[in-house]
């Protein structure tokens, strides 16, 4: 039972479980799980498509302490279905929303839930055996999004799993008040495959892996400003950014929508013209910008930490 | 219905609603009582990507900053975000995120916002655009879908057929106006042979700032799942407060 601490915080995010992932990044034992797999709360819709459903639906939801201090979180798995949002995978991430903001809102008359929720995504977006539930969930988590952080809620996304964050979970992502992305994490609407299938491999050629990281993969996310900071494939690597990042997060209002309106505009006027990411990082001022695919962790952060579009309030 | 005609029987009273010829709709409609409704939307079945999200969202964060409670009206006939290299390259969950945050922005300052789908929509532009109002409505012919049949049968490697079969037991997956009513999603299909302007009025009346679509889809017995879970995470949530405080 008593794994070697160390070697536990080194362990890949990337290659870890949900649950691996939560025991990593929280405080030790701090974890305590809602709606477990001992209650069965699983995907009534499975069945139909001849499918085995998962007691948790592939969700993991629960509160714990990061740091000393309390905190919310959903974990998608990944590996069970590509950690879609289905009808009860969505409203499990929901409900904790909807108590996080009532919370924080006084509304539900308490007050000492967390203040703060974390959303580990790994998902391919909408379950399609359940598409219009699904659909209709991630509408219903970005709305509860913004309502937590309206309330005063920290909402912190997590990418670094091997479903990346596509569909409804890039959106979700892009809905939190900070997002955090390893190198592995990759980020957007459509998928490479999807792209090529509907438009053809001349348009996106999703074999071509060193072409894929570039596009939606975590560094060129964190250096355009998509992602605000960039962890190590460790558990320790997401817990010290995930600590850092809870620091001081953007409040949710006309101000900061402004600000995220004129970086959007900013950012396409000043990158829409480039035809690959190499040319969006030259004219981002980066001096050698063939050299950030190989660069290590510290470099690249050295890098990324001076940039202006990638270091804002505006989101 | 063609957005002229929708356009007409919306605002019979006079409207500055204009269409880039891009597709995106911006501009502002008398309603029957001569006040103002700020409208926005995607025409032509264009697909939503990051440049058309801007002038969006700009038109939106306009009407929260002039303050009041100018409704918005947001008009949906979109195949669906761009599915582009390039567009993925820049970061378009973003731009699609935003436009979402905008128009719960403008809820939540007492605007209430109404979608109305008149075309098609799908997946990214979806959530974006009208999964992001209180109150989504739809006339018949609207076509909205997640994902279309026959790449739903590609993906989950079932064929289109025994798909076509299951979705007349369950509307938990099939596209159509229909199905997304009984999930919660749409709130209400109009009848075209009525006056629209009066069903404007009457979905604005209904439109809140609560999120009642899981409600509503259980009511409707399309989603029978959902609205329990939300509830008994909630009352986890909290009664995970009252050990707590007791220990």
């Amino acid at each position: 039972m008593m794994e070697d601490t160390a070697t536990r915080a080194q362990a890949s995010w990337f290659q870890a479980t949900a649950r691996q992932r939560i025991d990593g990044l929280l405080d030790p034992g701090s974890f305590t799980e809602f709606l477990g797999p001992a209650e069965r709360v699983q995907s009534p819709h499975l069945a139909l498509f001849d499918l085995p459903a998962a007691f948790d639906d592939g969700v993991v939801i629960g509160r714990g302490t990061l740091d000393g201090k309390g905190v919310l979180l959903a974990a998608q798995e990944g590996q069970f279905m590509g950690g879609t949002f289905g009808e009860v995978s969505g409203a499990k991430i929901v409900g904790l929303l909807r108590a996080a903001r009532d919370a924080a809102g006084g509304g539900n008359g308490k007050d000492d839930l967390p203040r703060a929720v974390l959303l580990l995504l790994d998902s391919g977006g909408v379950r399609l055996q359940e598409a219009n539930a699904g659909e209709l969930a991630v509408a219903e988590v970005m709305r509860a999004v913004v309502e937590a952080r309206s309330n005063g809620v920290a909402v912190v996304a997590l990418v670094g799993g091997k479903s990346g964050a596509f569909g409804g979970a890039g959106l979700t992502a892009a809905t939190c008040s900070r997002i955090v992305v390893s190198e592995e994490g990759r980020i957007g609407v459509s998928g490479p495959e999807v792209i090529e299938t509907n438009k053809g491999v001349e348009e996106f050629d999703a074999a071509n892996k060193a072409l894929v990281w570039s596009v939606v993969g975590g560094k060129n996310r964190r250096l355009i400003g998509g992602a605000d900071a960039f962890a190590a494939d460790t558990m320790s690597g997401f817990r010290e950014a995930a600590i850092a990042v809870l620091g001081k997060v953007p409040p949710f209002d006309l101000k900061t929508l402004k600000a995220e309106q004129a970086r959007l505009a900013g950012r396409h006027s000043k990158l829409g013209g480039c035809d690959d990411a190499v040319g969006m990082w030259k004219v981002l001022g980066i001096k050698n910008p063939p050299a950030v695919r190989d660069m290590d962790e510290d470099a690249f952060t050295g890098i990324a930490d001076r940039l202006k579009e990638a270091n804002h309030d505006a989101r | 219905m063609t957005l002229d005609e929708v356009l007409k029987g919306l605002f019979p009273g006079g409207h500055d609603v204009k269409t880039s010829k891009d597709g995106w709709i911006t501009g502002h409609g008398k309603r029957r009582d001569g006040g103002p409704i700020a409208v926005i939307g995607v025409a032509n079945g264009v697909p939503l990507g990051a440049a058309g999200v801007l002038p969006l969202a700009e038109h939106v964060l306009g009407v929260v900053e002039k303050g009041g409670d100018t409704p918005i009206l947001v008009l949906v006939d979109t195949e669906g975000q761009l599915m582009a290299r390039r567009e993925e390259m820049i970061g378009l969950n973003e731009y699609l995120a935003h436009l979402a945050k905008c128009l719960l922005l403008a809820s939540q300052h007492g605007h209430r916002t109404v979608g109305l789908e008149y075309g098609r929509a799908s997946a990214g532009a979806f959530l974006a655009t009208a999964l992001a109002t209180d109150s989504l409505v739809g006339l018949p012919g609207a076509e909205p879908a997640v994902m279309d049949l026959p790449s739903m049968a590609r993906v989950t490697k079932l064929p289109e057929d025994k798909l076509k079969e299951l979705a007349k037991t369950t509307p938990v997956f099939a596209p159509g106006l229909d199905h997304l009513a009984q999930t919660g999603a749409v709130a209400e299909i109009w009848d075209p042979a009525k006056p629209l302007d009066g069903q404007l009025e009457a979905a604005l009346r209904n439109a809140g700032q609560k999120d009642v679509r899981d409600q509503l889809g259980a009511e409707r017995k399309g989603r029978p799942a959902a609205a329990k879970v939300a509830r008994q995470v909630i009352a986890a949530a909290t009664g995970q407060t009252h050990d707590a405080a007791a220990a």
